[in-house]
Parts: structure tokens; C-alpha cells; sequence
């Protein structure tokens, strides 16, 4: 660990458990890290790549998390980058099924990763024109009503109110 | 539109290259008819045959898939009633469509369902089909199946036991005895308010308005 901080501008390392910790760093020296981890660190396994969209500070984290089968243990280098300009730099030349990764992140997101093979491909959905819906600032349920001809009178309620009401009306 | 669908030019086995358009040759793109019965006897007895022997389109579409293998195995052994499941829609008569649809999956069934012969019928099972159940706000699954194709009968519940799965084919025995089982005649009738409601959600329609 003491050698990635003295080689690598990182910004946060999170110690979760002994064998499961978390670095933070810069979109550009991100790829640069993960190569060098893979290569030197024996940390060979992609476990899985993913994000995070934290919408209120107008940033994606993509986490790509490396097992270490030898040692037994996990890293998962975090990158945040920008909502307004979603692009990462693609990492398939490392693992191939990266691009698969990317390609979901692509589509459910709207996380470009250029020269990453068939990202523009539909991957789930088919056809899809609104916004990526895994963004929160897509309002799902809003388009399920305005798409999927909801059933007029379904009612939905609150399971705990509900039970409450049900089970205890005299308390308040 | 997919490279599959695309008009391109291939070499015949003579050897000669030939122009292929693949929606025009391979689907034919008559629209459905309105069949009329015919001697009313003849139709209830017809109705009766009909009712006896369903054959169930083997095509599970969500969870519900799981509950017609208990049904189709000696546990609750739908065999007894006349049920049967084929593997093929050309070979059915009944679609069962078990649980939530997404998009995708919709535009599969509305295939399937075009392809199955007339007299067909379609039991929609769980409430999914009926108002989305617990997906109904979901940004991918349909909310009322009866909008994209005509539904004899709702089984409700989630899931609906094997047990009411065949209260559900008894209904559909009784109505298709009655002669109410008209949904390929209703679909062909409202061809048209169905064709715009499933365009409406298939964004990508890369197929022939109806194939059959």
C-alpha cells in the first residue's frame, strides 16, 4: 500500500477490513493505477466495474473492484468523474469483459467509454429514447404513467402506515 | 433497423445473385380476418372439441413460468383436465403469458401470438399483467396487458398457485363452451388500436405489422 502512495496522487484511502480497502483518485491516473495493481500487485481478478450516480454532487464514481486471489484480498479504485461530461477512459485492453461492463454503463447510465468495442450497441433495452434510466434524475414512475397505460384505480399504500393503521388503530 | 432486416443481395445455390428484401419475403404482410361462425350447431359442437383439448404454448415470460411445471408434472397433473403443452405456437391454441412483461419480452409475445393458429385464447396469470403488480413503476415493464392484445382470462395473485392456474382453465372451458372465446376475431377487429398501442412502447419495431 505504502509504495501505490508514494507512486500514485491519491486522494482517499478507506481501510474497510483487512482485506477489503478502497483508493480514490484522479480520472487521468485512474487506468494507470489499475494497470499497475494488475501487473506488479498480482491483483488479477476484475471482480466488477459499476457506478454510482451522486446526483447532488453532480458527479458519477465508478468503482472498479480487483481481487487478489493469491492473498485473498480486494481493492475497489474509485474514480468520480463528471455528470455533465460522462466520459472514462476504456479499460478493456486490460480484461476483455470490461467492455461488457461498459457497455451496460453505457446504456444505463450514459457513461461514455470511447474505443471500447460495440459500447454504442444496445445492451438490455432495446431501442431505448429517454434518458438513461438509472440516473436519479429519471423519474421512473413518472414514465411508467405516461408510457404503460396504468390501471385506473390501483391504489398503493405505505405497508408500515398500512399495518399500523390495521393492527393498531387506537394508537396514533 | 437491424442488418438482418436490411434489403441486401446474396448468391443463389446457381450461383446467380438474387435480391433479398426480408420483410417482404420472408413474413407475408396480409393483416388478420374476421372469421364469422358458421351453422351454429356445428360451432357448439366445434366449441366443445375446442374446450376439451388445450394446448398450452410452452413460453414463460416471468416468475410465473415456475408454476406451470408443478402443473404440467404428476403433482397437480394438468393432463387430466385435457391440457397439454407443445413447443411451438403453430402447435397451441392457448398462451399462457406468466407474469411481469418488459418491452422486450412484449415484443416476443406479440410474435408468438400472431403466430398461433385461430382459435386462440390467452390466460394472463399474476398481477403483473393485470396492473403491473409490484413492478408498476417500473421503467421497463408493461402495465395492462389487455392493451396490447385481447385476455380471456385473468388469474390473479402472486404467484397464483398451481391450483387456481387450473380454476383459471376451467373458466376459459366454460367460456370458449359459450362461445365468448373470440379473441382472435377481436383482434383482427381491433387490429388497428392494438397495432398503435404496441408500436407506442416498441420504439425499435423491426418486424412486419403482423406475422404470421
Amino acid at each position: 500500500m505504502n509504495d501505490i502512495k508514494t507512486q500514485f496522487d491519491i486522494t482517499e484511502i478507506i481501510e474497510q477490513r483487512k482485506n477489503l480497502s478502497f483508493i480514490t483518485i484522479a480520472k487521468e491516473h485512474a487506468i494507470s493505477l489499475i494497470t499497475y495493481l494488475r501487473d506488479y500487485k498480482g491483483f488479477s481478478h476484475l471482480v466488477l466495474l459499476t457506478a454510482v450516480d451522486w446526483l447532488e454532487d453532480n458527479k458519477f464514481q465508478l468503482t472498479y473492484l480487483l481481487n487478489n486471489p493469491d492473498i485473498k484480498t480486494d481493492i475497489g479504485v474509485r474514480v468520480k468523474i463528471s455528470r455533465d461530461d460522462a466520459t472514462m477512459q476504456t479499460a478493456h485492453q486490460l480484461w476483455e469483459q470490461v467492455a461488457t461492463y461498459q457497455r451496460e454503463l453505457k446504456e444505463m447510465f450514459g457513461i461514455d467509454f470511447p474505443g471500447s468495442p460495440d459500447v454504442d450497441k444496445p445492451f438490455i433495452l432495446e431501442g431505448w429514447e429517454d434518458k438513461p434510466p438509472y440516473r436519479r434524475d429519471f423519474d421512473t414512475k413518472q414514465y411508467s404513467e405516461d408510457t404503460y397505460f396504468p390501471r385506473p384505480g390501483r391504489e398503493s399504500n405505505d405497508p408500515a402506515e398500512y399495518m399500523k393503521k390495521k393492527l393498531y388503530p387506537d394508537e396514533k | 433497423m437491424k442488418e438482418d432486416f436490411k434489403k441486401r443481395t446474396v448468391i443463389s445455390p446457381e450461383g446467380k445473385p438474387i435480391e433479398i428484401d426480408p420483410l417482404k419475403d420472408y413474413f407475408s404482410d396480409a393483416k388478420p380476418k374476421v372469421y364469422k361462425p358458421g351453422n351454429p350447431v356445428i360451432e357448439k359442437f366445434a366449441n366443445w372439441a375446442r374446450a376439451n383439448s388445450l394446448w398450452v404454448l410452452g413460453f414463460g415470460t416471468g416468475c410465473g413460468a415456475i408454476e406451470m411445471r408443478p402443473l404440467m408434472t404428476p403433482r397437480f397433473d394438468a393432463y387430466r383436465y385435457g391440457i397439454q403443452w407443445r413447443p411451438t405456437p403453430r402447435q397451441a391454441s392457448v398462451f399462457v403469458v406468466s407474469g411481469y412483461l418488459s418491452v422486450k419480452t412484449l415484443k416476443r409475445v406479440v410474435r408468438t401470438y400472431e403466430q398461433m393458429q385461430n382459435p386462440k385464447f390467452v390466460i394472463a396469470l399474476g398481477s403483473c399483467t393485470i396492473n403491473g403488480g409490484m413492478y408498476w413503476d417500473s421503467y421497463n415493464t408493461i402495465n395492462r396487458l389487455d392493451q396490447y392484445m385481447p385476455v380471456d382470462v385473468y388469474i390473479a395473485g402472486c404467484m397464483p398457485r398451481p391450483e387456481s392456474l387450473l380454476a383459471g382453465f376451467e373458466k376459459l372451458k366454460t367460456i370458449i363452451k359459450e362461445g365468448r372465446g373470440e379473441g382472435a376475431n377481436t383482434y383482427a377487429e381491433k387490429f388497428d388500436w392494438y397495432k398503435a398501442n404496441q408500436k407506442k412502447i416498441i420504439k425499435d419495431w423491426d418486424m412486419p405489422d403482423y406475422n404470421w
